[in-house]
């Protein structure tokens, strides 16, 4: 830059950019120093130099490589607007940019494109063309390819050419002589044929002396050396089955065994040119002769096979041995002279080594010793003791140790217990070795007497075996170690029989069964005469036959069906009764009421249904609401399992609240919290207080809210009832019980009334069945229900019997109100009652009690109006009869007669009937 | 220096035809504002029948600037309403869009449609998050919950389906099968559920209480939704009636008739300050009434044809109604200055 603003040194050149001027004060920098000059790659890196590539592992975090968790997996994404295109990797993919630099292991190199590259007519190409064009099924093929491809030169060539240089001119200035040429180095042996002529040089060889000197002469073109890269998996220059012998038959050619590819090339293609003056063609043993081709000698002269080598051997075809192996001392004569006169192609880069390797001496085997026998003989360990003393010395005499007392054994042939027994220790207890000392001793003495009586059997059975095929050699054999064999099955047996208790075949004929297992237990053992053993030698030839067969057909069955089933099935974790369905508990009831009530606009309790639902935990979790029941696994409504084909199931239930969730809770009640339960108790308690106002009592609370207001109602139970709902932490089990009767007195109840399926769903019924008609079975519970009811009225509600004054209008009202929505329960007051119990607080109640006055009115105008209906529907309500329970029963008839009976009543006469039982 | 509070004045109403905007997307369903309701519950003491301000607390973001058309084209459309301008539009759905919600913080859309999905849209990508596929039948009605954590879908098929935007789960968090017909209307307050179903039930879940209250209505629910202080219901059916029921007794609070609503699906909503409520008309009105003394305010002549879906903005006097393949923009008289 300097020297390039500077005019006084115009025909300076200057190189690179100039060192910046120094200022003033400034002191030159301080070189840097050692330590500080490093070597940093394009990332601020050390940079290595050493490694598995050119920087090793360099990259990287800590010596990681990429990131801190090592390489970085190129996961596989592909979404719906993002496509991954499959790419094949190749191993570029798996280096790093150090690689991929210049002095990587695989440099991106710049390549000059076709527009640079020179299209002189490289000769070893050409030739190489050459060549090809003829071994090419069609020769000439490659010349058409020849005229066809445009003549197009380079940039650099034609820049060459612009500057005088000429075709078969090297570059450069012209030179006054031409270069000697170097003799080859004496050092250098050649062997074979001479090289090969260089081009047109060796010609022009020869007149070098006789330039002048003032001609100059272009520099030699130099034939670049060629580099091909090997991208074949061929083993080192190996060359194929050559196209031109093999086509024309020079059988001597593949003895031109000296020179490297180029050359060899060029021999070749020497060669084509002479080709004995024949046309380049299809030729050979396939094709015949032609009519239009001289000689015929030749047909049959084709290349064989046998001229290859099929074997990689010593010998070069070369000396005329065609796979033959000369003698040994011809061969060895030879030998020496090989390493001289290696005739094979000598790889590029390779050179003969000047002394042979020195071969690897092998040794033999060691002799073995005469008597050696390869068996190892494990000698029986006896423990010492008083009693196998003799037997000790014997073994350790017939092991060479005789003379050796205990004490001198060696420390390595001692174990532990005799290491501690020379010491004097005393042994351990604890240490058990083996799993009947783990036993008590009871346990023990049972083993023990076990294995008498099987020992005792197994003597017997042996006795028997014995006296009646003494002929059964096997027997006779395995009798030494009989005692220790025949106790094994027998306990085998046991085990077997406990296993397989569940079948047995024989099970009326005790004896026949224990045989039968005796036999399994043979059949485990894998004994061949199981059956034999095991059958009764009493039994005679043809019994004995049939039994065999038996047992084997029973074990087969067994096998089969027992192990084939077990091996594919498992225990259903629940019994799944299939006549049972899951239905709502809770269902909204009847629309018809409803209906009505909509278009008299009265919205509000006679159009509203209220449930207990369940909301699930996420749900709520992600309401940000806290779980209203924390403890309950329950999602949605409650649900109850009913017959899958009862009628009730597909009726509309008017009393959504009234169940008792007892069942319920039992099945599922054990992760319930103790709320919760307090929860269910307090309904269950609604319930039945309801179940109350059901019938007749329905009618008691509603005269009762007539009287006064509901909330300062002086009854002991509804107060009670609120206090627990209030408090439904506080509330406890006793407290419970305390208003209520007893369970014995429910369950007495409920156990004599039905198969004890689930109670639940007989109270369902006994909810629905004010909606049937007819119907026998629900009028049967139902009965029972009031029984129910009845008692825990006796028990628990001694205020009931209210004050007598007034209620007799209100009654009347409700009445006609029932009439008016025809046989159906009115929704109205459970749910009412129920919400009142549950959630004394409410803020509506001023407004409730106007609406509840509004209603009285309205029902009052209807009452009117649908007063000729009444005597048709009276017939039809059943659960008012206030009877006893103890009179009443599964009498159906009896139960009718009373219901029509009461049907005729008028609420006063109720009521009446009712206070006695009450009280 | 204090100035004394303004008196309430009486609310204006969107009677001003500010912009027509042609959607290009077929049909147009439903058109929903962007952005949360306003919080149900106001602090405010005084209720709105007894004709107290309600003023809308503005802390949340609730927006309201922009609106989401669904078209039966299978597209769905965010527009700027005031301008006309188009935002965005995202296709994906299978079947024609019938409802959409935008979740409070403005960052995904949830609609679904005739192709039983719902789908969970990234606003900015219009990219489909999610699909949610499970109903049997086409899904009438789409809610995000206050957080957006939950989209909750109402379909034909009876159900609700309460979808869990966080895991990856592909069922439902739960299936709300208590409707005995198709769900034509699901309304979330921060707790409660709010469903309307041919059925002719409005059905209200309170995740608080752990209960279930049905309010038979008879006739089948076209929409249902709640009042801005959370007290009340508004219901609308197909006998031509709208309801405000009180939320707690299911007590009839007032009745709105005169608009004709016998076939379609149509909306109704209260507006800004719960002092009106609003329905679409079979007859191309759209009927405004007071809401205290239920008398027709304002009949607003729409077009001729059936408006099919209404939107009213979260805080100011604006509605958007939709009819055919477009949608208006009404804004009250003296516009402007309503912040």
């Amino acid at each position: 830059m300097a020297a390039l603003d500077s005019d006084s040194d115009e025909d300076l050149v200057s190189y690179g950019k100039g060192l910046e001027p120094l200022e003033e004060g400034e002191r030159p920098k301080k070189p840097i120093p050692l330590q500080d000059q490093t070597v940093r790659d394009e990332k601020g890196r050390y940079k290595r130099f050493h490694g598995a590539f050119s920087g090793g592992f360099s990259a990287g975090y800590f010596n990681t490589v990429g990131s801190k968790e090592g390489w970085t997996p190129s996961t596989f994404v592909s979404s719906r607007q993002n496509r991954a295109d499959k790419s094949v990797l190749g191993p570029e993919d798996f280096m790093d940019e150090e690689d991929l630099s210049e002095f990587g292991i695989a440099p991106k190199a710049i390549v000059t494109t076709d527009d640079f590259a020179s299209k002189t007519k490289d000769r070893l190409q050409e030739k190489a063309r050459q060549l090809a064009a003829a071994a090419a099924p069609i020769p000439g093929a490659m010349l058409l390819d020849d005229l066809i491809t445009p003549a197009k030169l380079s940039v650099g060539f034609e820049l060459l050419r612009k500057m005088g240089w000429k075709e078969g001119q090297g570059v450069g200035p012209r030179v006054k002589r031409r270069p000697r040429r170097q003799k080859p180095d004496p050092g250098v042996k050649i062997y074979g044929c001479a090289l090969p002529p260089r081009g047109s040089e060796g010609s022009e060889d020869e007149d070098d002396d006789y330039l002048p000197d003032n001609v100059t002469f272009a520099p030699k073109d130099v034939t670049p050396v060629d580099f091909t890269p090997k991208d074949n998996v061929h083993g080192l220059a190996y060359k194929g089955l050559d196209p031109h012998q093999a086509l024309f038959g020079t059988p001597g050619e593949h003895l031109n065994f000296l020179g490297g590819g180029s050359e060899g090339a060029s021999n070749l293609l020497g060669n084509v040119g002479l080709s004995k003056g024949r046309k380049l063609g299809i030729s050979g043993q396939a094709f015949g002769v032609g009519a239009l081709e001289e000689e015929d000698d030749d047909i049959y002269a084709t290349e064989t096979l046998s001229k290859y080598d099929t074997v990689l051997k010593d010998e070069e075809p070369g000396d005329g041995l065609y796979g033959w192996t000369a003698p040994r001392q011809y061969r060895n004569q030879k030998e020496p002279e090989r390493d001289l006169r290696y005739i094979g192609k000598i790889l590029d880069g390779f050179s003969l080594a000047s002394k042979p390797l020195s071969s690897k001496k092998l040794y033999p085997p060691p002799q073995l010793p005469r008597d050696y026998r390869p068996v190892h003989y494990f000698r029986p360990v006896v423990p010492a003791t008083s009693e196998n003393s003799h037997l000790l010395q014997v073994l350790s005499e017939s092991s060479g140790k005789a003379g050796q007392d205990p004490g001198t054994y060696s420390r390595h042939q001692l174990n532990a217990s005799k290491r501690g027994q020379l010491l004097g220790e005393t042994p351990i207890q604890g240490s058990a070795t083996s799993v009947l000392e783990f036993l008590s001793q009871k346990d023990r003495e049972r083993i023990k007497e076990m294995k008498q009586v099987s020992d005792l059997k197994a003597a017997q059975a042996k006795a028997r075996s014995l006296a009646q095929n003494a002929a059964s050699s096997r027997l006779q054999s395995s009798t030494p170690d009989l005692g220790h064999c025949s106790q094994h099955p027998t306990l085998g047996s046991w085990s077997a029989a406990t296993r397989a208790s569940n079948f047995k075949p024989f099970a009326k004929d005790p004896e026949k069964q224990r045989r039968y297992e005796e036999f399994l237990a043979h059949m485990k053992e894998g004994q061949k005469d199981a059956l034999e053993r095991c059958l009764d030698p009493s039994m005679t030839e043809w019994e004995r036959g049939r039994e065999r067969e038996e047992f084997a057909r029973a074990a087969q069955l067994y096998v089969s069906s027992h192990v084939t089933l077990s091996s594919r099935f498992t225990h259903a974790k629940e019994e799944d009764d299939s006549d049972q369905v899951e239905v709502p508990r809770d269902q909204e009831n009847d629309i018809n009421d409803k209906q009505s009530a909509v278009k008299m606009k009265m919205f509000g309790k006679l159009t509203r249904d209220t449930f207990e639902w369940h909301p699930d935990k996420l749900l709520c979790k992600r309401f940000n609401v806290p779980d209203p029941y924390p403890g309950s696994t329950l999602v949605g409504l409650p649900r109850v399992k009913r017959d899958k084909y009862s009628v009730f199931n597909f009726l509309t239930l008017p009393e959504p609240t009234s169940l008792p969730t007892k069942p319920v809770s039992s099945e599922k009640g054990q992760q319930q919290h103790g709320s919760d339960k307090s929860r269910k108790l307090s309904r269950w308690d609604t319930s039945k207080l309801e179940r109350k106002e059901d019938s007749i009592s329905e009618f008691l609370s509603l005269a009762r809210s007539k009287v006064g207001p509901p909330k300062q109602e002086s009854s002991p139970l509804v107060n009670k009832e609120e206090e627990r709902t209030v408090d439904k932490g506080a509330a406890s089990q006793p407290e419970g019980e305390g208003s209520r009767p007893s369970m014995d007195l429910f369950k007495a109840i409920f156990a004599s009334s039905s198969d004890g399926k689930s109670s639940s769903s007989e109270e369902e019924q006994d909810d629905s069945e004010n909606d049937q008609e007819g119907t026998e079975e629900a009028n049967f519970q139902s009965s029972q229900e009031v029984a129910m009811v009845e008692s825990a009225v006796t028990h628990t509600a001694e205020p009931v019997p209210c004050e007598p004054a007034a209620p007799f209008p209100i009654q009347k009202i409700q009445i006609d109100e029932r009439e008016e929505f025809g046989p159906r329960l009115p929704p109205v007051f459970c749910p009412n009652t129920r919400q009142k119990l549950e959630t004394p607080q409410r803020e509506k109640h001023k407004k409730n009690k106007e609406k509840h006055k509004m209603k009285k009115e309205h029902r009052r105008k209807r009452e009117k109006k649908k007063k000729h209906k009444k005597h048709k529907h009276k017939s039809k309500q059943k659960n008012k009869k206030p009877e006893k329970s103890s009179s009443e029963s599964s009498d159906s008839s009896d139960s009718r007669s009373d219901e029509e009976e009461t049907a005729d009543l008028s609420p006063r006469e109720l009521l009446r009937r009712c206070t006695p039982v009450v009280q | 220096m204090a100035f004394p509070e303004p008196r309430p004045q009486a609310p204006e109403l969107p009677q001003k035809l500010l912009k027509t905007l042609d959607c290009g997307q077929g049909a147009v369903r439903a058109v929903r504002f962007n952005g949360g309701r306003p919080p149900l519950y106001i602090p405010s003491p005084a209720p709105p029948e007894a004709g107290g301000p309600v003023t809308p607390a503005c802390c949340s973001p609730v927006d309201g600037n922009y609106c989401l058309t669904c078209g039966s084209d299978k597209t769905l459309k965010l527009w700027n309403p005031l301008r006309g301008t188009l935002l965005r539009t995202y296709s994906g759905h299978g079947y024609e869009v019938l409802d959409a919600a935008s979740s409070i913080d403005n960052s995904s859309l949830c609609s679904g449609g005739g192709d039983k999905t719902v789908v969970l849209w990234d606003v900015a990508s219009g990219q489909v998050v999610r699909k949610f596929r499970g109903h049997a039948g086409k899904v009438n009605t789409v809610q995000f919950n206050e957080e957006a954590t939950v989209i909750l879908s109402g379909s034909i098929d009876s159900s609700i389906r309460c979808w869990d935007c966080r895991s990856r789960k592909p069922e439902p968090v739960q299936k709300l099968e208590e409707a005995r017909d198709g769900i034509s209307s699901v309304k979330v307050s921060d707790h409660e559920i709010l469903a309307g179903s041919v059925d002719g039930r409005v059905r209200r879940y309170d995740l608080r209480m752990g209960q279930l209250f049905s309010d038979y209505i008879g006739s089948p629910i076209t929409c249902t939704c709640f009042s801005r202080d959370g007290q009340c219901t508004l219901v609308s059916s197909l006998d031509s009636t709208l309801r405000l029921l009180d939320k707690d007794t299911g007590e009839l609070l007032g009745e709105y008739t005169g608009h004709k609503n016998q076939q379609y699906k149509l909306d109704c909503c209260l507006n800004e300050r719960d002092t009106h409520v609003i329905s679409c008309s079979e007859n191309g009105k759209v009927f405004f009434w007071d809401l205290v003394e239920g008398a027709l305010v304002l009949a607003l002549p729409v077009g001729s044809s059936v408006v099919q879906s209404l939107a009213y903005h979260p805080t100011e006097p604006c509605l958007l109604t939709a009819m055919g393949g477009s949608i208006q923009c009404w804004r009250e008289e003296k516009e402007g200055g309503a912040g």
